[in-house]
């Protein structure tokens, strides 16, 4: 069984319209590389400076990763990977 | 997609509600709508702000991961994303802007900055740019393109 990795609507260019993409890895850091060797372009949308972006939050099953070690956070086959970008903003 | 946001005055009323309530920190909120392409905002879903801040906002994320789901379980989409500005118009900031992710939804900025009169205006911001649009306030989609000599069919 792979990793499932759903992917959200400003991403899916990367992806050529997919909303749901199978990858493979025992942490985020490889699932998101092998995104990339699949999907160019993924990775730097996700990754910067070595740790995920601020606009991006990703959980493995329920987990928001921040809370599970980041890109180190562990992934095993039949777990889904959800990559939602941020709701925010400000005044300013 | 037409250039402009219709939406029922029970929504707009509902959104205008929540900027109120929670001035002076930023109300925030999605109004979901069927994934048909109708561009239809129905659901209304006011979200907690995380950042409980007057001027910032953030939807928390496991609030965010529930709505997904909860969108992607009834075939929805995020047709509305709203927030308020309390001591700024209802423009789109530059932070707003760089957090823009949803490229077909209006964005939707109310300000309270004053006690009595309120601002509403709507955007789409696509690949870092904003486009105003003009809000078509019906009081029902059934009926939003019809006029008074319009008969129903029998």
């Amino acid at each position: 069984m792979a990793i499932t990795v759903s992917i959200p609507t400003i991403l899916r260019t990367h992806t050529g319209g997919e909303k749901s993409v199978p990858a493979a890895g025992s942490t985020l850091a490889e699932v998101i590389d092998d995104l990339e060797a699949n999907h160019g372009g993924l990775k730097q949308r996700l990754v910067k400076d070595g740790a995920l972006h601020r606009f991006v939050n990703v959980y493995v099953n329920d987990e928001d990763v921040r809370f599970a070690g980041g890109l180190d956070a562990k992934v095993a086959d039949g777990d889904n990977v959800t990559i939602l970008p941020a709701v925010a903003g400000g005044s300013r | 997609m037409g250039a402009v946001l219709t939406i029922r005055r029970d929504l707009v009323d509902a959104l205008v509600a929540h900027a109120r309530r929670d001035h002076p920190d930023e109300a925030c909120g999605v109004i979901a709508g069927p994934d048909d392409g109708s561009d239809r905002p129905e659901r209304f879903i006011p979200m907690l702000n995380a950042a409980r801040s007057p001027t910032f906002y953030e939807f928390d994320s496991a609030d965010l991961l529930r709505l997904y789901r909860e969108m992607a379980a009834n075939d929805e989409v995020p047709v509305v994303i709203y927030h308020s500005h309390t001591a700024t118009e209802a423009y789109p900031s530059r932070t707003d802007v760089s957090y823009a992710s949803e490229p077909f939804a209006h964005y939707v900025l109310v300000s309270t900055r004053d006690p009595q009169e309120h601002e509403l205006r709507s955007y789409r911001i696509v690949d870092g740019e904003i486009t105003e649009e003009p809000i078509e306030v019906v009081e029902s989609y059934r009926f939003a393109h019809t006029g008074p000599d319009d008969a129903p069919e029998q």
